[in-house]
């Protein structure tokens, strides 16, 4: 058996991680691998089109119920899916309340004192889009995943989000193991969209590793549950899932440091494919009254 | 004092300064100096974060909030919200003296705490601490209210404390005051005093009821209170007993054996009294501002400053106050005249050095000058400029001065000037012990007092003379080395 693979899904927040991430497992589960899927966000939807449901019994609320995590065995909390993909959920807080981030930290600490991650393949971590806090930043922080994926689109805020991502992996590049894996680009058809992200690819010091095209498809397996490996098999949309998935289980060790770029930078790569328009500074903050 | 002493007092800061790495000797030189007479401060910075790496005596805001303004409220029960440890720790109070009966109508010596759990970390904390609130009410239903202490992973994780106290003060009845003194707030405990006082400002002189229930108070002309008074081992009840010989009436005791009801009077003082400005500025301030009552910073360690302090006080009221502290004053002098007459002898030109916080750096100067002994150092654990203004009246030229003293700078100043006593708190205490050098708690008067009023001066001439002239100091040399 070859060495556990820790990957992680980060991107901004609806930009479809939970969807690629979950297809994309899918699809290497199909190729035999066998996977661990944890849900770092306190929503628990990272593992809702493997297991057909919104995962219920998330490791926080267990705990909370039960009095402490110390008190769980690590069957309660492991659910197996489609292909027996291994799936668990952190949970967390309502919004507006508590440490969502501390709750992450507790979780993924269990899971592996627990022995979660014995005989598995692949350990991949689904985080919420914002990584607002030292607690969300975990799975990068602590090496627990060796290679980022980061999902993204041509669009002008994924983009900002993938560079700042990039900065939280450079800051921790040095100190642990975590290297960038590839940017996915998730067609949102806007212009120039498979240039540009390929353009910011490059500058970031990494590759696009699949520009993965927009199929509704993907939409009518959610209404399902489903993932469209297993609602569609045979439909192009699932071929190019597996077309990923092969890309990153040939990935290994070859992730590389990200190069972050400046916000002017990022701008002009805009300007530069047309994304944005090269602001009038003489009316900045004016209101329309004024002008 | 002479050229000589301003001469080593100088040497020997830039001896400690000469063992730090340059950039933090650069932050310390502003901590330290030599009083010049004349000048409006003592030349230190004050309430400035101190350093990374350093042995401070400091402590935090909590325990500015939870140990020093609200704990002593005897018939409040004050949560310790959040992880245990904080409370533990600050079980049990500061020695502030109380009457009354612990778990039915006194709660200052128990201990309450949320207990956090890392479920509470993550979920959050509210739940649990509506729960406390509950169970409190439930087992202690003769206590007067309540009040929430913050610790550091409160504000962390965001808890709504107001809009629990606001909704359990409505169910229980009663009032129910959160404190946001997390003690990462501040650069010291001098924070969590502020948050305090504002803290008693909005929740009881501001809070529901408060004009009725001040209504129903009926004032006299010589109504009083004192306000920054802790009473450590029974110092308010030493300074109380004067103030009532001299025909004014105390009417609140903020806060050492103080109660809600008090709290909620105070409104109606004449004049408020405040002994430790530090602490309790803030409220005399507000009151002064909001009810137009003046305040009056006083001074009770030592018959030379209790005697001045009582006729300053006197003269805000009439000549029968006027003649009433005359008769105090004369009445404890026989009492004054023998202590003095016992100790000073024995305590005649022994020299001191002070670490304290508050008001004690510059107010115990007048009692040990009493007994004829002399400060060669003092500093304040806390202090804002205002206190080492202050400081002026109370200290002679040439007085080294150390703001946030690191443990080693003290250690060194004491090497050096080899003073008789060193007075300071616990953790000071066994070092210099140690080092064969006597030495009194200032914080908790080492399990004695009062030392407050003519009472205490007794005591703290007997304590002083004790800890100075016992005979184990003879004894700190092996004999072959004699």
């Amino acid at each position: 058996m070859s060495a556990l693979r820790q990957i992680a899904f980060y991107g901004k927040g609806g930009i479809g991680k939970s969807t690629t991430s979950q297809n994309t497992l899918a699809a290497l589960a199909e190729m035999g691998q066998k996977i661990l899927i944890v849900g770092c966000d306190p929503k628990a939807d990272s593992t809702r089109l493997i297991l057909h449901a919104k995962a219920q019994d998330t490791v926080l609320s267990l705990a909370a119920e039960a009095g402490s995590v110390e008190d769980l065995e690590i069957e309660d909390v492991l659910k197996f899916g489609y292909r027996d993909i291994k799936c668990t959920e952190s949970g967390g807080p309502e919004p507006g309340v508590g440490c969502a981030g501390r709750g992450v930290i507790t979780a993924i600490n269990f899971l592996e004192e627990n022995g979660a991650y014995d005989d598995m393949d692949y350990v991949s971590y689904d985080v919420l889009g914002d990584v607002v806090c030292g607690g969300f930043a975990m799975p990068i922080r602590e090496n627990k995943a060796q290679e980022i994926y980061i999902v993204m689109s041509g669009e002008m805020m994924a983009m900002y989000a993938a560079n700042n991502i990039s900065k939280g992996i450079l800051k921790y590049a040095n100190a642990g193991g975590v290297r960038l894996g590839g940017l996915i680009c998730n067609e949102r058809q806007t212009d120039k969209e498979l240039e540009l992200a390929e353009a910011l690819a490059k500058k970031l010091n990494t590759q696009l590793i699949h520009f993965v095209p927009r199929d509704n498809v993907v939409q009518h397996a959610e209404l399902r549950r489903m993932t469209v490996l297993e609602y569609a098999p045979d439909s192009k949309q699932a071929e190019e899932y597996r077309q990923l998935a092969q890309k990153i289980h040939a990935n290994a060790g070859k992730g590389t440091i990200p190069t972050p770029i400046t916000m002017d930078e990022l701008e002009d790569l805009l300007l530069e494919f047309g994304v944005m328009e090269q602001v009038d500074e003489s009316i900045v903050g004016k209101a329309a009254a004024a002008a | 004092m002479t050229t000589d002493v301003k001469a080593r007092n100088k040497e020997v800061i830039e001896e400690v300064l000469a063992v730090y790495p340059e950039k933090s000797a650069k932050k310390r030189v502003k901590h330290l100096n030599v009083h010049e007479e004349g000048k409006p401060d003592c030349g230190v910075k004050s309430n400035i974060k101190s350093l990374p790496g350093v042995m401070t005596i400091r402590g935090c805001a909590y325990a500015g909030s939870k140990g020093v303004v609200w704990g002593p409220i005897k018939d409040m029960i004050h949560i310790s919200h959040g992880p245990v440890g904080c409370g533990q720790y600050s079980w049990a109070s500061r020695r502030n003296y109380f009457i009354g009966v612990t778990g039915v109508n006194a709660f200052g010596t128990m201990q309450f705490t949320s207990d956090f759990q890392e479920k509470d970390i993550v979920f959050g904390g509210d739940k649990k601490l509506d729960k406390l609130m509950d169970e409190i009410e439930g087992l202690f239903p003769l206590n007067k209210g309540i009040t929430v202490q913050s610790e550091c992973p409160i504000g962390l994780i965001g808890d709504d404390i107001e809009a629990v106290s606001k909704k359990k003060a409505k169910q229980i009845g009663k009032t129910i005051v959160p404190v946001r003194c997390e003690g990462f707030r501040g650069v010291s405990q001098s924070l969590g005093h502020h948050i305090a006082n504002d803290a008693v400002r909005d929740w009881v002189l501001e809070g529901a009821g408060a004009a009725e229930k001040l209504k129903e108070f009926e004032s006299t002309p010589y109504d009083v209170a004192i306000i920054g008074d802790y009473n450590i081992g029974g110092d308010a009840w030493s300074s109380r007993i004067l103030l009532e010989e001299m025909g004014l009436r105390v009417i609140a005791q903020w806060s050492g054996d103080g109660t809600l009801k008090e709290m909620e009077a105070t409104p109606k003082a004449k004049l408020n009294l405040i002994h430790c400005y530090r602490s309790m500025n803030y409220i005399s301030r507000y009151m002064e501002e909001k009810y137009g009552i003046p305040w009056h910073e006083y001074n009770f360690f030592g018959p030379t400053k209790i005697a001045e302090s009582l006729r300053a006080i006197a003269a805000h009221f009439d000549g029968k106050i006027q003649e009433g502290a005359e008769r105090v004053i004369a009445k404890y002098q026989p009492m004054v005249d023998a202590v003095v007459a016992k100790y000073k002898p024995r305590l005649d030109g022994k020299t001191v050095m002070l670490y304290v916080g508050g008001l004690r750096p510059r107010h115990v100067i007048g009692a040990y000058e009493d007994l004829g002994m002399e400060i060669a150092g003092t500093g304040y654990e806390f202090g804002h400029n205002d206190d080492y203004q202050r400081t002026t009246h109370y200290v002679k030229d040439g007085t080294l001065i150390y703001d946030d003293v690191t443990s080693f700078e003290l250690e060194k100043f004491v090497e050096k000037i080899k003073p008789d006593l060193v007075g300071s708190g616990i953790k000071e205490k066994y070092v210099f012990q140690k080092m064969g050098v006597p030495f009194r708690q200032m914080h908790s008067w080492d399990y004695s007092g009062p030392y407050h009023g003519y009472d205490g001066f007794a005591i703290f001439a007997r304590d002083m003379d004790m800890a100075i002239n016992s005979p184990v100091w003879s004894m700190t040399k092996a004999p072959w080395k004699k």
